[in-house]
C-alpha cells in the first residue's frame, strides 16, 4: 500500500497505479439526464471512470456537479441513461442486491424511533443476523467510532457529529468491502472533522476497504485520498483526476508539508479551470 | 423535587382558571336559555293555575324546575344523571350505566373492526397503485351517503338474515370508523422520506422489511390521531345503529325514549353520558398513544 507511486501522477482518462486491487467500479461513457418539469437537466455526461479494490477515490467539484448523482448511479439509487457502468463486475443493481457497498448519506438519516444501537443493527436485522452476532456488531462498531456507552440513547439526544459516526458505524456494521460516502462530514466543525477524518483514514488503512467519497474541502479530499476526481458542472463531468500520493500514514500535521500544498494547489487549479468552462 | 415539581403545578394553575372561566360562562348562558326558552310555557303555568301576581323569582324559579321543559337547566340534568346513574342498579333498564355499557360494547366491537379493515386497506392501497386508484374513489363515495339514511336498511336488511342485536350497530361503527383509519394510516404509511426508504434499499430489504421496520413506526403517530377520531365516529355509528332498533336499549334508545315521550331531561341525560364515553375513550387513546410513542422515543 505504501508502494511510491508511478510518477505520472495526472492522468485524464484512468491511472493504473500498480499497487491496487482489480477495478470494482468501471464506468464507461456514462450519462444521465433527468427529466423534470422545466426540461432536461444533463447531470452527468461522458463519465469515465475506474475505482480499484482498497483505492480512497474522493470526487470533488462545485454544487450542481453531479457529485451525488454519480454516488448514486454507483448505489443503483438512480438510472443512468446511457454508457454502462459495473461495480464488481456485475451490474450496479446486481451489487446493491449482493449488499457489495454500505452507503452514508449526507444526513445521518438514522431512524428516531430507533436507539443508536438498534440503528446500527437494522442492516444486520434486514440481512439475517443473529441476535448474538448483531449484539457484538453494535459494540464493535459503536467502540470503532467512539460512541461506546451511547448504545440505548435515541438519536435526538446526540449531536449532529455524535449522529454522523453512528451513521458511518451503521454502514460498516454488516462490513461491505466498499464504502461510499456522500460528504459525511460536510455540516460538521473543523475539530470533528479533522477528528473523524484521521479516524476514517486509520480505518481505511486497517480493513483495505474500498472508500468512494464526495467532498466539498480541497483539503479534506487530500488529506484522505489516493485518487481525486475534479468534477465541473453543465453539463456533470470529470474535468481531471488527480493522483495523491501521500501514503497510508498521514498525521493531520502533513498538511503543512510542501507535497501536500502542491496537491492541494492542483486541485484548486483544476476546480477553477472546471469553472471557467461556462 | 419541588424544584421539578413546581413548574408543572404553575402549569396546571395557569390551565385551570381558562377551563374554569369557560365553565361558568357555559353555565349562565344555559341558564339563561332556560329562562328564555321554558318562558312560554311557565306563563301558560300561571295562566291556567289564575295567579296573576307572580313575582320575577317565582317565574325563574318555575322555568328552573319543569318536567318537560323545552331546554332543562343544568342541575336538572346533573339530578337525573345522578339518579340514573348512582341510584339505579347497573343491569336495571333504568339506569344509564347498563344502556351506556350496551352502547360501549357495541362501539368498541366496531371500532376494532373498522381499525382493522382501514389500516388493511391501507396497506393495500400503499403497496398497490391498481388498488389506489381504483378503491379510494369508492371509499369517499362511501362517506358521502347520509349514515342516518342505511343505518335503517342496514338493521333491517341484516334482521331478516337473522342478525339482530350487537353486530348490525357494529358494523355501522365500523363503517363510520374505518375511514378515517385509511387516510390516516395511507398518509403514515407513505410518511418515511425519500432518504428513509433510499437507506432501505442500500441493504436490498424486501418489501415486507420496509413495511415492518421504516413504514409502520413511521405511521403511529398517524395511528393514533385517526384512531381519535375513528373511536368518536364509532361512537356516532352506534347510537344512529340503536335508533332504529328502538327498545333494545342503549343510548340512541334512550335518545328516541326520551323524544317519544318528552323527557327532554332524559336525552339530555343520555347525550352527556355519550359525550363522557366519547371524552373517555379518546382520553385511553391518547394514553396509550403517550406510552407507545414514549417508548419510541419520541422527545418529551
Ligand atoms: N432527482 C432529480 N431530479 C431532477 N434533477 C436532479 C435530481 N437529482 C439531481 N438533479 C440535478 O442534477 C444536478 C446534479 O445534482 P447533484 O445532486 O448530483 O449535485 P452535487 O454535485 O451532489 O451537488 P452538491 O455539492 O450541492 O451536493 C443538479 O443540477 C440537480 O439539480
Ligand atoms: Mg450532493
Amino acid at each position: 500500500m505504501n508502494v511510491a507511486m508511478p510518477g505520472h501522477t495526472t492522468v485524464k482518462s484512468d491511472p493504473v497505479p500498480a499497487n491496487f486491487g482489480k477495478p470494482v467500479i468501471e464506468a464507461r461513457d456514462l450519462d444521465l439526464t433527468f427529466q423534470t418539469g422545466d426540461g432536461p437537466v444533463h447531470a452527468l455526461s461522458k463519465i469515465n471512470l475506474t475505482v480499484r479494490q482498497g483505492e480512497f477515490v474522493s470526487f470533488i467539484g462545485p454544487s450542481g456537479c453531479g457529485k451525488t448523482t454519480l454516488l448514486r448511479v454507483i448505489a443503483d439509487l438512480e438510472q443512468p441513461t446511457g454508457g454502462a457502468i459495473s461495480v464488481n463486475g456485475l451490474s450496479p443493481e446486481a451489487a446493491r442486491k449482493a449488499r457489495a457497498y454500505g452507503y452514508v448519506f449526507q444526513a445521518p438519516a438514522l431512524y428516531p424511533w430507533r436507539t443508536i444501537g438498534k440503528n446500527i443493527a437494522l442492516p444486520l436485522e434486514v440481512m439475517g443476523f443473529s441476535a448474538a452476532e448483531r449484539q457484538t456488531r453494535i459494540r464493535d462498531n459503536l467502540a470503532l467510532v467512539d460512541l461506546a456507552g451511547f448504545e440505548n440513547k435515541f438519536p435526538w439526544q446526540l449531536s449532529g457529529g455524535m449522529q454522523q459516526r453512528a451513521s458511518i458505524a451503521r454502514a460498516l456494521s454488516f462490513d461491505p468491502d466498499m464504502l461510499l460516502m456522500d460528504e459525511p462530514f460536510g455540516a460538521l466543525d473543523e475539530i470533528v472533522r479533522d477528528h473523524l477524518n484521521e479516524q476514517l483514514l486509520k480505518l481505511w488503512a486497517k480493513t483495505q476497504k474500498t472508500v468512494v467519497f464526495v467532498t466539498h474541502s480541497i483539503p479534506e479530499a487530500v488529506f484522505l485520498s489516493t485518487k481525486i476526481v475534479v468534477m465541473s458542472p453543465r453539463p456533470g463531468r470529470i474535468h481531471e483526476v488527480i493522483d495523491c500520493d501521500l501514503g497510508t500514514d498521514r498525521p493531520l500535521e502533513i498538511r503543512e508539508t510542501p507535497e501536500f500544498l502542491a496537491i492541494a494547489a492542483r486541485v484548486r487549479d483544476g476546480l477553477r479551470a472546471g469553472h471557467s468552462y461556462d | 423535587m419541588t424544584a421539578v415539581t413546581a413548574p408543572r403545578r404553575r402549569l396546571t394553575e395557569g390551565r385551570a382558571v381558562p377551563v374554569a372561566t369557560m365553565v361558568l360562562a357555559i353555565l349562565v348562558i344555559w341558564y339563561a336559555c332556560t329562562i328564555w326558552l321554558n318562558a312560554r310555557w311557565q306563563l301558560q303555568v300561571f295562566d291556567r293555575a289564575g295567579q296573576a301576581d307572580w313575582t320575577i323569582w317565582q317565574f325563574v324559579a318555575g322555568t328552573f324546575a319543569q318536567d318537560r321543559p323545552v331546554l332543562p337547566a343544568p342541575h336538572q340534568v346533573l339530578v337525573e344523571l345522578w339518579n340514573s346513574v348512582a341510584m339505579q342498579d347497573v343491569t336495571s333498564r333504568r339506569s344509564l350505566v347498563y344502556h351506556a355499557w350496551i352502547t360501549l360494547s357495541a362501539t368498541l366491537l366496531g371500532f376494532v373492526m373498522g381499525t382493522v379493515l382501514g389500516i388493511a386497506l391501507a396497506v393495500l392501497i400503499v403497496h398497490n397503485r391498481a388498488v389506489d386508484r381504483s378503491l379510494m374513489p369508492w371509499l369517499i363515495a362511501s362517506q358521502t351517503i347520509p349514515i342516518l339514511a342505511i343505518a335503517p336498511m342496514i338493521v333491517v336488511v341484516l334482521a331478516s338474515i337473522g342478525l339482530t342485536g350487537l353486530v348490525p350497530k357494529s358494523l355501522i361503527s365500523t363503517y363510520l370508523s374505518f375511514f378515517p383509519v385509511v387516510v390516516g394510516m395511507v398518509k403514515g404509511f407513505r410518511s418515511p422520506d425519500a432518504l428513509q426508504l433510499d437507506l432501505m434499499r442500500t441493504y436490498h430489504s424486501s418489501r415486507g422489511q420496509v413495511f415492518g421496520k421504516l413504514r409502520w413506526p413511521s405511521a403511529m403517530p398517524y395511528l393514533f390521531t385517526s384512531m381519535k377520531v375513528g373511536v368518536a365516529a364509532s361512537l356516532v355509528g352506534a347510537i344512529v345503529g340503536e335508533l332504529p332498533t328502538g327498545a333494545a336499549g342503549g343510548l340512541g334508545s334512550r335518545l328516541l325514549a326520551g323524544s317519544y315521550y318528552g323527557q327532554t331531561t332524559q336525552i339530555w341525560a343520555a347525550l352527556f353520558m355519550a359525550a363522557a364515553l366519547s371524552a373517555t375513550l379518546i382520553f385511553v387513546i391518547g394514553l396509550v398513544e403517550r406510552i407507545v410513542l414514549k417508548r419510541m422515543g419520541v422527545r418529551p
